[in-house]
């Protein structure tokens, strides 16, 4: 039944998330803050992974680059594979935390950028010396070589006088500017796999419009994968070929986004749509909201994870069983008891 | 960053013309004069009577008969056109005489132990951060607080005994007997720094525990920046993150205290002095303080509040250059 499986890593997969669960050791114990998560990327493609808050978003994608914190705990049976450059399969979760291998990976083959482009820069240092930092751990290039480079990657972000930019520190770069730093400096050692966590949540509408553009027009241009992470649905549609739902630490469904838009079928992501405030929809009408509130990971709900707020909630079933991974259309599969059977 | 500096040591002269006021006044404080303390020294015990005349005499001998303000006048304008600060009755010559070797002398101890605690704290405060909640952490907190807690004398103490015992050194006063009154040389310069190791550690540890807390503070706090995260994505080796990002920045505060550590490892000085049989201007001054020597002690408050006041401006120019998010105004 697990159709996330089927699909091989060789061929156009990129990366392969399989069974990931991570917990977190805290002074209450220890959280599991994502459980049974599984999707793939593939190759040139765009996944979206939406979710609210505290869905687990940024820790399954945090967990690619092992970038958690010492106290996560990443289980012994899930899987990450990514497919290097040079064709090899490596299970990420079996490297060592700071070991050569992850690091090769980390910038070189995948990049990450971040929601608040202000404090993703040092302020100590310049923005081009951290650009130059990139490509000197990644190529075989010299100083001079490497200042080059990244001034030509100031300029292919669409940063005006690079040569002038580069010598500036990032608090003397606006917003907009800064988020097109950082992708510069992600792309700088021309990845197959760029995660975005949120890139465009910290700007202001216009400048996250301009940068949506600039994504995509690299994405074309440079080939990489991309999983682009968000709470805004209107920002997915613009950039996703395939879209994957989270809710408190799990996927709840998965497809294409066309599919996801027009045909959703999780009460979750039919709710999540229906949130959505629309102009010229009707004045007066009111916003839709999804009862309840999203529960703690502390007590997480048994069975399936949504049923405390779900309308459609089946008695004895949903608040009991675990929902496995339906098929419900091409390459649309969603958790919900709803369509098993 | 010329005016800058410019403005700075404009700024440095008018605080220092304050200062003196102030250390001239705290001068004046106590009861009584040289003159009364001189004549009580002299004469008490031998049932000489003493008349208000004498005492006159006395004050008019050494110019205290005068108003303050002439007397203020006449000090600070001895010390900036001649370098002269005033007479010192008790020991009957110049206070440049009194002072003299040993400005140089607390000037060297004073920098041996700032050296000696930034070259512990600031390495050592890293790697705690670094190690947090590990054993080799636990173990620096807990003797950093030892550092905090032990009293000065009783750690000096406790490595004279050590280094006479182990090491069979001299460790009394800054030079070994044979070299007490030659004349300066290579061999005097390597006896001093044997001398000023002792001294230094005894006066750097409650400092170096101090610093060391701070610089763990900050760079645990460091540690956890985005900025961190987004060069360990990057792919850079944990080293060089750690050296090249949050290292960096936690050295600000300590570049920044550098006026309060002088002034903090100052005041610890005389009782470690006293212990250490140490020739320094801390003694001298509480010594002066008990005999109302005035020009001695003003003299030595003055100096003291000079260093301060030039360590902060030095402060403020390492800050500058480490520090880019520190703009000047205007410029």
């Amino acid at each position: 039944m697990e159709i996330t499986t089927n699909a091989s890593i060789n061929g156009d997969i990129l990366l392969k998330v399989k069974d990931l669960k991570i917990s977190f050791k805290t002074d209450e114990g220890v959280i599991t803050a994502v459980d049974g998560v599984n999707f793939f990327v593939k190759r040139g493609q765009t996944l979206g992974l939406v979710g609210e808050s505290g869905s687990g978003k940024s820790v399954s994608t945090w967990a690619i680059m092992r970038l958690l914190p010492k106290t996560a705990i990443i289980d012994k049976d899930s899987s990450i594979e990514f497919l290097r450059r040079d064709g090899e399969i490596v299970d990420i979760t079996k490297l060592k935390p700071n070991g050569r291998e992850i690091r090769d990976i980390r910038g070189g083959e995948a990049a990450l950028i971040f929601q608040e482009p202000m404090s993703s820069f040092s302020p100590v240092y310049t923005v081009g010396n951290q650009i130059m930092e990139a490509i000197l751990t990644h190529r075989p290039v010299s100083k001079k070589e490497a200042q080059e480079i990244a001034v030509d990657l100031l300029d292919r972000v669409g940063i005006p006088n690079p040569r002038q930019r580069f010598k500036q520190y990032s608090f003397e770069l606006s917003g907009g500017m800064r988020q097109r730093a950082m992708i510069a400096v992600a792309l700088s050692s021309n990845p197959s796999l760029l995660i975005a966590d949120e890139p465009t949540t910290a700007l202001d509408v216009t400048i996250q419009a301009q940068v949506l553009e600039l994504m995509k027009e690299l994405q074309e241009e440079f080939g990489m994968a991309i999983i682009f992470i968000t709470h805004n649905l209107g920002v997915i549609a613009q950039i996703a070929n395939e879209i994957a739902v989270m809710y408190l630490g799990g996927i709840v469904e998965r497809g294409p986004r066309r599919e996801i838009f027009h045909n959703p079928k999780h009460p979750y992501t039919i709710n999540l749509l229906h949130a959505i405030p629309r102009i010229g929809k009707g004045q007066g009408q009111r916003l839709v909201a999804i009862e309840g509130q999203i529960p703690s990971p502390l007590d997480r709900p048994p069975g399936c994870r949504f049923h405390t707020r779900c309308q459609e909630m089946i008695p004895g079933r949903c608040n009991v069983d675990v929902p496995k991974i339906t098929q419900v259309g091409n390459n649309h599969t969603v958790n919900c008891f709803l369509y098993e059977n | 960053m010329v005016s800058f500096l410019i403005q700075r040591i404009i700024g440095m002269v008018i605080t220092m013309f304050f200062v003196s006021i102030i250390v001239f006044i705290i001068m004046e404080l106590p009861p009584g004069d040289y003159a009364e303390r001189w004549a009580f020294r002299k004469f008490s015990g031998t049932g000489t009577q003493i008349t208000e005349a004498d005492i006159n005499n006395i004050r008019a001998e050494y110019g205290l008969d005068r108003p303050a303000w002439e007397r203020y006048l006449n000090w600070i304008g001895g010390i900036v056109t001649r370098g002269d600060f005033g007479e010192a009755f008790a020991f009957q010559t110049s206070v440049n005489n009194v002072i003299g070797q040993k400005i140089w002398l607390t000037l060297a101890i004073l920098f041996s132990t700032l050296i000696v605690t930034y070259l512990i704290a600031i390495p050592v405060g890293i790697y705690a951060a670094v190690r947090r909640r590990s054993v080799a952490d636990y173990t620096l907190t807990v003797f950093s607080y030892l550092g905090l807690a032990l009293p000065n004398f009783l750690l000096a103490l406790l490595l004279l005994y050590i280094t006479v015992t182990v090491f069979d050194s001299s460790v009394g006063g800054l030079f070994s007997p044979e070299y007490k009154d030659a004349p300066w040389s290579m061999a005097k310069v390597v006896d001093l720094l044997k001398h000023l190791i002792v001294p230094a550690v005894v006066l750097a540890w409650s400092a170096t525990a101090l610093q060391l807390q701070t610089v763990r503070a900050t760079m645990s706090d460091e540690i956890n920046k985005l900025s961190v995260t987004a060069a360990r994505a990057r792919g850079i080796s944990e080293r060089k993150l750690m050296l090249k990002y949050p290292a960096r920045l936690a050295i600000n505060p300590v570049a920044g205290s550098i006026g309060f550590d002088i002034n903090r490892i100052f005041s610890e000085l005389p009782i470690v002095a006293l212990v250490l049989g140490l020739p320094e201007l801390g003694e001298l001054l509480i010594r002066s303080y008990l005999d109302l020597d005035m020009f001695v002690a003003g003299a030595i408050l003055l100096l003291l509040t000079f260093i301060i006041v030039v360590m902060n401006f030095f402060s403020d120019i390492l800050l500058l250059i480490l520090d880019p998010r520190i703009k000047l105004e205007g410029r």
